[in-house]
């Protein structure tokens, strides 16, 4: 395992009923970047995501992570590890309130909570930090507001302040900016450079010049496979890049 | 934009932990009514709707909190109710710990199904919970020591810790009212836990749940174990109460009768159940002069609150004072 790499694909594929939707992709994730995953419309970036936190199974391949083979873990090991998915909708507790939400990923410190004859009162150590989080998306305001009452752009916000709840070594954000309006896209595009600081960040996203502006490494992925790989300017030069985004088959 | 703080729907005091004031008041109303119930109304039809208030409780326990339909909950009710019922005529056990010993073999029971059909959802997980219940009213109908088609007669009521005679009505009904009280207070409790935080958080979403690291199904499960004790609890109690134990119980109308409470009180309420037990023990009393016609009567109510009161009567109510209850 060679120097930096936190997160590592080997030959990575999963296919549906003899549909091949990744098929051999191999990744490396180097520690401390934002590193992005696009690619046009199918081309396998939710799959490829899925299988890196193990909602989905892979077919085959092997993931590593921190040098530590995860392949046969569960989603809720994979969280426990560090490494923490976000949902390309907005995954909020929509009938918990800002609070609680952010509070639910800082309850996970105390292991599990099978306590079912406790007061739910010993949750209240944990607000002062829950405020905390929700002081540094902009929430504070709206600590007792519950989350389906958030605007979107709010609901993302929250997700990443519970996201953030855990402290998770690296971060897997799948379509952050996806159904946003543009005050919102660039209020989060800072906040995830803020939040890039000591964390690594594994991202999907559509918005190029999100992706232009934040990512150190880019993945191109086309028809579940690997197309190119580098940093915007390389990649966006790559002449099978320009044509898989503009249309393969015209030429 | 900044002005809009002013949060709309219910507002949620559990931020505190402590038990809403009108949550106290309702508690302290039960008690007040439990009390005076038994001057103005037959003891024993009381009582009954205690036990019966107690299920649909812990079985909201399950769908209401983890949204999880089992179509088998009359297993847990009806098997403890043979447990505590054999156990005070056979072995002689003071009424208390029969009824315990109910409630553990539903507990135990509860533990092997869930863990055999936790990882079904939806509608199949419906239908595992209820194969498995018709597993347990076919044992309930041939295991020698049911009684068969009779059910288990004349169970002794006994004496309660060995020295009080239950066989008064009245005396019993303080007991049943402690049994009744008590596990709703559990019940309350167990939602308003960390533990129940967490069961929030799965109804409300459960792929986030797991991306934050919750390995859900050992929740699921432990709440469903924790729904079939107290099922069982109300099927001990109740077998001690009519002195009877039959397949009445155990059969599957029973596991429907149970979900038309849920419904109808109100589904993921706190005090819904209750009433929802309260209304169709009370029309299956009174109006049980109609025979069959009860049954369609039923119906037509169920068919009407499904229309009009979609949440259920509690569920509409808390609505309109925007409270949670």
């Amino acid at each position: 395992m060679d120097d930096g790499v936190i997160l590592a694909a080997d030959n990575l594929t999963k296919e549906f009923r003899g549909f091949l939707a990744v098929e051999g992709v191999n990744l490396r994730v180097r520690r401390g970047q934002i590193h992005a995953l696009i690619g046009p419309n199918g081309a396998g970036k939710t799959t490829c995501f899925n299988l890196l936190t193990k909602f989905l199974p892979p077919t085959r391949g092997k993931i590593t992570y921190k040098g530590q083979d995860i392949t046969a873990l569960s989603p809720a090991d994979i969280a426990r590890l560090g490494l923490v998915r976000s949902f390309q909708i907005s995954a909020v507790f929509p009938h918990l309130t800002a609070l609680e939400n952010v509070r639910i990923a800082l309850q996970r410190q105390r292991g599990d909570s099978f306590d079912f004859w406790r007061s739910q009162k010993v949750l209240s150590d944990f607000d002062d930090r829950a405020r905390a989080l929700l002081a540094d998306v902009g929430l504070s305001e709206f600590e007792s507001t519950e989350a389906s009452d958030l605007s979107y752009g709010r609901k993302r916000a929250l997700e990443i302040a519970t996201t953030l709840a855990l402290d998770p070594e690296m971060l897997l954000l799948d379509e952050p900016m996806a159904g946003m309006g543009n005050e919102d896209v660039d209020r989060i595009a800072a906040l995830i450079k803020r939040i890039s600081a000591n964390r690594t960040i594994l991202m999907v996203e559509h918005n190029l010049s999100v992706v232009s502006s934040l990512s150190d490494t880019i993945t191109v992925l086309a028809r579940g496979k690997v197309l190119a790989e580098g940093d915007y300017a390389t990649v966006s030069k790559d002449p099978r890049v320009v044509e898989a985004y503009i249309g393969a088959g015209h030429g | 934009m900044s002005a809009a703080v002013a949060t709309s729907g219910i507002k949620v005091q559990q931020a505190t932990g402590g038990m809403p004031r009108h949550h106290v008041a309702i508690f302290i109303a039960l008690l007040a009514a439990g009390i005076v119930a038994p001057f103005m109304l037959y003891p024993v039809f009381v009582m009954k709707v205690m036990c019966f208030a107690l299920f649909a409780c812990a079985f909201n326990l399950l769908l209401g909190y983890t949204g999880l339909l089992s179509f088998g909950h009359a297993a847990y009710f009806g098997f403890a109710s043979y447990i505590c019922a054999y156990s005070a005529k056979s072995w002689g056990l003071t009424p208390e710990l029969a009824i315990l010993l109910g409630t553990a073999a539903a507990t135990v029971l509860g533990l092997v199904i869930g863990a055999l059909s936790i990882r079904r959802q939806g509608i199949y997980f419906a239908m595992v919970t209820l194969a498995f219940a018709q597993m347990v009213f076919f044992f309930c109908l041939q295991a020698p020591f049911t009684g068969g088609e009779d059910g288990i007669q004349a169970v002794p009521r006994g004496h309660l810790f060995g020295l009080i005679s239950l066989r008064s009505d009245f005396t019993l009904y303080w007991v049943v009212l402690a049994i009744t009280l008590g596990g709703l207070l559990a019940i309350y409790r167990i939602i308003h836990s960390p533990f129940g935080q967490v069961l929030k958080a799965i109804r409300e979403n459960e792929p986030r749940a797991v991306s934050l690291g919750y390995r859900v199904n050992r929740y699921k499960l432990a709440t469903f174990v924790l729904s079939a004790a107290l099922a069982g609890l109300a099927g001990s109690t109740k077998a001690i109460v009519f002195q009877l134990a039959s397949l009445t119980d155990v059969h599957w109308s029973m596991s429907g009768e149970v979900v038309l409470m849920t419904l109808i009180g109100g589904l993921g309420t706190v005090f819904g159940p209750i009433l929802g037990a309260t209304v169709i023990i009370t029309m299956q009393n009174y109006l049980a002069t109609f025979g069959a016609w009860v049954t369609i009567i039923q119906g037509i109510i169920f068919v009407v609150c499904v229309m009009l009161f979609r949440e259920g009567v509690i569920g509409v109510i808390s609505k309109w004072i925007k409270k949670p209850l």
